[in-house]
């Protein structure tokens, strides 16, 4: 009798201590980016550069920035 | 290798907020949260001048240099971007920015306040380039749909230009030599006014 008192009362103190216990407060760490140019297929790619290759964007950035300068598309 | 840049050309602005709508809707920005916005300095009076003011991208961020859980990093073409995962919410970023570019949505039923966000120069997250989650988080990535930032491709009088910083100073500098003035509104005298000549 006096063995499932005993029990039964350290099997409150683990359940009631379990309460007092800290969830882990870790922070997320960075995640690694992929590079701008490596994109999967997707349907709103503009035209005329080839998705993966970094030279081919480049280029196309460049280009792009010129549709900005109308001292360019006047001539 | 690109280092991408704004420029807002204050002799052209106009003030219609047509960057602000264009960041708005292309990324689908909550309520309360501007990326950008459009600043007058004299606001009323004859002369006013409006810049559109977002992330500066800077290449020395401050943001970057508190952020107590390192949630930012720099890209290869000179994009300072943040992982939300990572972010904590706790705003340091936001005192350290000189130009308040990071904004906190408010969160939940009590309006707590959530992960920042900020202007991404059109290129997303740490998400799958073009992925449902990188839109949902970081909006729109532009840049790798071989695109430049909405804001500046949307510009009606192309008063803010985006893109590699070489190519928008020459774009900005052509302009400067044309109409043959322009390059004073930036700089010192705009910021404090014209220096006391010595009597």
């Amino acid at each position: 009798m006096s063995r499932c008192i005993v029990l039964g009362a350290v099997m409150a103190a683990i359940v009631s201590l379990a309460a007092c216990t800290e969830t882990p407060q870790t922070a997320a760490t960075r995640k690694p980016d992929t590079k701008v140019w490596e994109v999967t297929d997707n349907a709103f790619n503009a035209p005329g550069w080839k998705s993966g290759d970094k030279v081919s964007w480049e280029e196309q950035m460049r280009s792009r920035a010129q549709a900005q300068n109308e001292y360019a598309k006047a001539k | 290798m690109a280092r991408m840049k704004f420029i807002c050309d204050a002799e052209r602005c106009i003030e219609c907020n047509g960057c602000v709508t264009a960041c708005k809707a292309e990324h689908d920005v909550p309520w309360g949260v501007n990326r950008r916005r459009v600043v007058t300095l004299n606001d009323g009076i004859a002369g006013e001048k409006s810049i559109s003011v977002a992330c500066m991208h800077c290449s020395d961020a401050p943001c970057m240099a508190v952020c107590p859980v390192d949630c930012f990093y720099r890209t290869d073409e000179g994009v300072v971007l943040h992982d939300k995962d990572a972010c904590i919410g706790c705003g340091y970023c936001s005192y350290a920015c000189p130009f308040g570019a990071p904004q906190f949505p408010t969160n939940g039923t009590f309006g707590l306040r959530g992960k920042m966000d900020k202007c991404t120069f059109c290129a997303g997250g740490p998400e799958l380039n073009g992925s449902v989650a990188e839109n949902a988080k970081y909006g729109r990535n532009r840049l790798s749909e071989g695109k430049l930032p909405a804001c500046a491709e949307m510009c009606a009088t192309k008063a803010l230009l985006g893109g590699d910083g070489d190519v928008v100073a020459d774009i900005f500098r052509t302009r400067v030599l044309n109409r043959g003035k322009g390059s004073e509104v930036w700089g010192w005298g705009t910021a404090y006014g014209k220096p006391a000549t010595k009597s």
